[in-house]
């Protein structure tokens, strides 16, 4: 008998994971919008609009961090191209953006500036319905999907895995970026899309859309985490994690890895794509330089000081490593790149399971204590030992609930 | 006595002018004619002459040192005013002598017949650059034809009367005579040269419906002969595009050569890769700037010096970053990819910090510039040719280490096989370390070749980390003989690309070939021949 997928939900997240879940939605959709709007600038809770953007940048960074997690942590799959999936969700959200502007930019045309400077006289075709919201939304779902289900069709296929498959993925991000960067691609060459005025009619500065803009991010990361721990409790979760700890033996069991692998990675390219989708509005610009083999390779070391394999670690990595890059950059900008490439080397070397893991171990140590002082005054039961991995992090009832 | 000095000096200035003899003062009167035309017919008359007279009335027009005084023409040199007809002083000078002016037009036929003239010198090394001159720009064609007609019949020399007969042709394109054009586009048909297919493009171009060539058989001897021409081009093109994809494909090696090695030996991919290449550019960056300041009489042999330095700098870094990082990552290939790119990320910031952000001046040597004319359209320069002789020593050296020294037997033996290298009794650390060291010092001698022929900058090494994989995957793990066929292969391939779609989508195409490649032989051109398992 299956179990109905509603249940599945509600026994994949438990009563704890919808406390979180529901806690962090007042916070978001209530409090900081009550707090934005109603609090005069002065007081010590205001939160200003940096701040609405900054943390909203950030939360579709851990959307692409979970993104990642899915497919690195539980795949084992490393890829160094994630950034080409939310720039293309971001370019396909910013083709609704410009058409938005209708006739404001510099040139009063119907066409986006830069094709007025290229002297183009119509819109390509890949153009076609970018003024509608709905087909923009699809797009920036649909586009990184199909391109990630074509590559990794033929990369899963012929088994290319390991430092192949990431150096593989660096190259494709890396010639999309030339891609994007010539002018008659027809996304704006180097400088991108930018100047936008506004979102389904309505100011894209107010903070009213800032405010939903924040909603909905906070949204979609719960989504997310929702979608990650449904999908990891569940059979195809326990098949995809024995695919990256020994793939071989899978397969001798009589499981094909190509469809979980391409079903994983597919899902991940659409989650950042629709986190760049959400991204563009709230930065205002979106331009090839997210496409760099840099920005991709900064994914993987969020969710490497996060804590790989665990759903929660991505989010407090993606918002670490950029909150410390905000105050690097404006402070000690020389210094940030050193620190960057510490925070990669030390982390690889003595933080294998990230702050999470560091914050499991340390509780684990003290859990290990008190069992010794217990042992000390009953001499009989062994200290459990805890398997490692990801023990830590799910609830063990997850697990059952969806297995059957 | 003054008598006497007076008589001499006249005897003397009448055999100075009594050599020669004296320029036609009435055709010198067109020179001072207010008439663009007539001024432009005098000077064609004065050059046609082809006498040092002429050349020296032309030489005081192009420094506008001419003047019209009392109804002679006349040059002002000094506080003297001479006659231009006899180059004699005229005593007492006139007053107010009325400079002659020149518009552009003129003076660029000044110029030319100037040059023109110059192709009667005795001198040869003198007439070859006033043959060169005039090939680049000769200006009005017409207005020279008179005198080149008597060059090429004067000139003894072979190289200066190919160089002769071509201009002649080309001058008489503009000839109003069409038998004389025909002729003229039939001698230019032998040539092997861009510039002489770029003369005869507009001979068949339309202009509106006209044709602007009028004479039928002119226009067709034109189209034979712009075939013809580029015929000859094309093979010269196809090498010189071979020659910049093997140029390319030996930088290539040099940087995948190292990576091949440590990749082949530890299974593990060095982001930092591309940074050891920039270590070697600084080093000859820095062996320059020392050679500049404590032996600027060997200047130009600090690149010999930072050969051995670039290795040794690049070889101490990499056997570092082994020992202290990826060592500690052993059978984490995925995490040694991100722990490396983080040591890539401090290098480039040292880099910055120490020799600032901006691109550094890495001059070539003398004897590294200029080139090998091969061909009208094909020049081999010297820093590429010297670029792949080196990588062809470098790859010697490797190929005689790997195969011919104990060290070179165990980085293959653990290349093959680890834990049984290791049961024979190999210290497989040790070897790992040491070879991380050789594939380091190579890429920092591939870092010397790129200083010499692209900036040198910190972020310099962060494009090639891609494409020397793309080689290692091309070619096959641990071969060598598949790294050198790769290289090339794809230094070759990508430059045609390039020629053929441009260098953005010629990336594309051949990161699309790879992945396909890959699906065919995942193991490579050249693959090890043994039996193996996977995890």
């Amino acid at each position: 008998m299956r179990t109905p997928a509603s249940i599945k939900l509600v026994a994949g997240l438990g009563p704890k994971g919808w406390l979180a879940v529901a806690i962090t939605a007042l916070v978001a959709w209530v409090l900081v919008p009550l707090a934005h709007l109603m609090l005069p600038e002065s007081h010590p809770l205001h939160v200003s609009t940096f701040a609405i953007t900054l943390i909203g940048k950030i939360l579709c960074y851990a959307v692409v961090a979970v993104a990642m997690d899915l497919i690195w942590g539980y795949g084992g799959i490393l890829s160094l191209g994630h950034g080409l999936f939310f720039a293309l969700g971001g370019y396909s959200f910013g083709m609704y953006l410009m058409r938005q502007i209708g006739r404001e930019g510099s040139y009063q045309s119907d066409l986006p500036d830069f094709m007025v400077f290229l002297d183009w006289k119509e819109l390509p075709w890949y153009w076609t319905g970018s003024d509608h919201f709905l087909w923009a939304i699809f797009l920036a779902v649909a586009v990184p999907g199909v391109i990630a289900w074509i590559f990794g069709y033929f990369a899963f296929r012929s088994r290319i895995k390991g430092v192949y498959f990431s150096i593989i993925t660096q190259a494709l991000t890396y010639a999309a970026m030339l891609f994007f960067f010539r002018n008659e691609t027809g996304f704006g060459g180097n400088n991108g899309f930018t100047d936008f005025k506004r979102i389904l009619g309505y100011s894209i500065t107010a903070p009213e859309t800032r405010l939903v803009l924040f909603g909905l991010s906070v949204a979609l990361l719960l989504g997310t985490l929702i979608l990650g721990r449904v999908l990891i409790a569940s059979k195809f979760g326990k098949v995809l994690t024995a695919i990256r700890d020994a793939e071989s033996r899978v397969m001798f069991i009589g499981y094909n890895p190509l469809h979980y692998k391409l079903f994983i990675w597919t899902v991940s390219a659409m989650l950042c794509g629709l986190a760049g989708a959400l991204y563009v509005p709230q930065v205002g610009i979106i331009n090839p330089s997210e496409m760099s083999v840099a920005n991709s390779i900064e994914i993987a070391i969020w969710v490497a000081v996060g804590g790989r394999g665990t759903l929660i670690g991505p989010v407090f990595g993606a918002a670490i490593v950029n909150l410390s890059k905000s105050w690097f950059t404006t402070s000690f900008p020389e210094y940030w790149l050193f620190f960057l490439g510490l925070l990669f080397i030390l982390v690889t070397l003595y933080l294998p399971q990230g702050v999470v893991g560091l914050w499991a171990k340390l509780t684990r140590r003290e859990a290990k204590a008190a069992a010794a002082q217990a042992k000390a005054e009953t001499p009989a039961a062994p200290a459990a030992r805890n398997s490692e991995s990801n023990a830590a992090e799910l609830p063990a009832g997850a697990a059952k609930g969806a297995s059957a | 006595m003054r008598r006497f000095l007076l008589s001499l000096g006249l005897v003397l200035g009448l055999c100075a002018t009594g050599a020669r003899a004296d320029l036609d003062p009435a055709a010198l009167k067109g020179l001072a004619s207010d008439d663009f035309d007539a001024k432009q017919a005098a000077i064609t008359g004065l050059a046609a002459t082809g006498d040092a007279d002429a050349e020296r009335v032309l030489k005081a027009l192009a420094d506008d040192a001419l003047a019209v005084a009392g109804g002679r023409v006349v040059i002002t040199a000094g506080g003297q005013v001479l006659d231009a007809a006899s180059g004699a002083a005229i005593k007492p000078a006139p007053a107010n002598p009325e400079s002659i002016g020149l518009n552009n037009a003129l003076r660029q036929q000044v110029d030319g017949a100037l040059a023109a003239l110059r192709l009667f010198s005795a001198d040869r090394a003198e007439r070859l650059a006033a043959a060169k001159l005039l090939l680049a720009d000769m200006g009005d064609g017409a207005a020279l034809l008179p005198i080149l007609d008597k060059a090429v019949k004067a000139e003894a020399d072979g190289e200066i009367k190919t160089i002769l007969a071509q201009l002649h042709a080309q001058a008489r394109l503009t000839s109003p005579d069409a038998a004389v054009r025909l002729a003229a586009v039939q001698t230019l048909g032998e040539s092997a040269s861009p510039a002489v297919k770029a003369l005869l493009l507009p001979l068949i171009e339309k202009q509106g419906d006209a044709y602007l060539e009028t004479d039928d058989k002119v226009r067709y001897a034109a189209q034979t002969a712009i075939k013809s021409i580029e015929g000859r081009l094309a093979w010269s093109e196809t090498a010189g595009q071979i020659f910049t994809g093997v140029s390319l494909g030996s930088i290539l090696l040099l940087a995948a050569l190292g990576l091949a090695i440590t990749y082949g030996v530890m299974g593990v991919i060095n982001m930092a890769h591309g940074e050891l290449l920039m270590i070697g550019a600084y080093s000859a960056y820095a062996m320059q700037t020392l050679f500049r300041a404590s032996f600027p009489d060997f200047v130009d042999y600090y690149l010999v010096a930072a050969v051995p330095v670039a290795f040794f700098v690049a070889a101490l870094v990499g056997m570092a970053m082994e020992r202290t990082v990826i060592r500690h990552l052993y059978g984490r290939p995925l995490e040694t990819l991100l722990a490396t790119w983080g040591l890539s990320l401090v290098l480039i910031q040292a880099a910055r910090l120490l020799f600032g952000a901006q691109n550094v001046e890495v001059a070539n040597p003398v004897w590294m510039s200029g080139g090998v004319q091969i061909a009208e359209n094909l020049s081999l320069p010297w820093n590429r040719l010297v670029i792949v002789a080196f990588s062809g020593f470098v790859l010697l050296l490797v190929w005689l280490m790997m195969n011919k020294t104990r060290l070179g037997m165990f980085v293959r033996a653990v290349t093959q096989n680890r834990p049984m290298a290791g049961c024979v009794g190999v210290p497989t650390a040790r070897i790992d370390t040491l070879a991380f060291g050789i594939g380091s010092g190579i890429a920092g001698l591939g870092g010397v070749a790129l200083s010499q022929i692209a900036n040198v900058g910190p972020d310099m090494g962060t494009g090639y980390i891609v494409d020397s994989f793309m080689v290692v995957v091309l070619g096959g793990v641990g071969q060598l003989a598949g790294a050198v066929w790769a290289a090339l292969g794809l230094g070759v391939v990508s430059k045609f690309l390039e020629g053929w779609a441009g260098a953005v989508i010629a990336k594309i195409l051949v990161l699309v070939f790879i992945i396909i490649f890959i699906q065919k032989r995942p193991q490579g051109l050249f693959a090890l021949k043994g039996r193996f398992v996977e995890n």
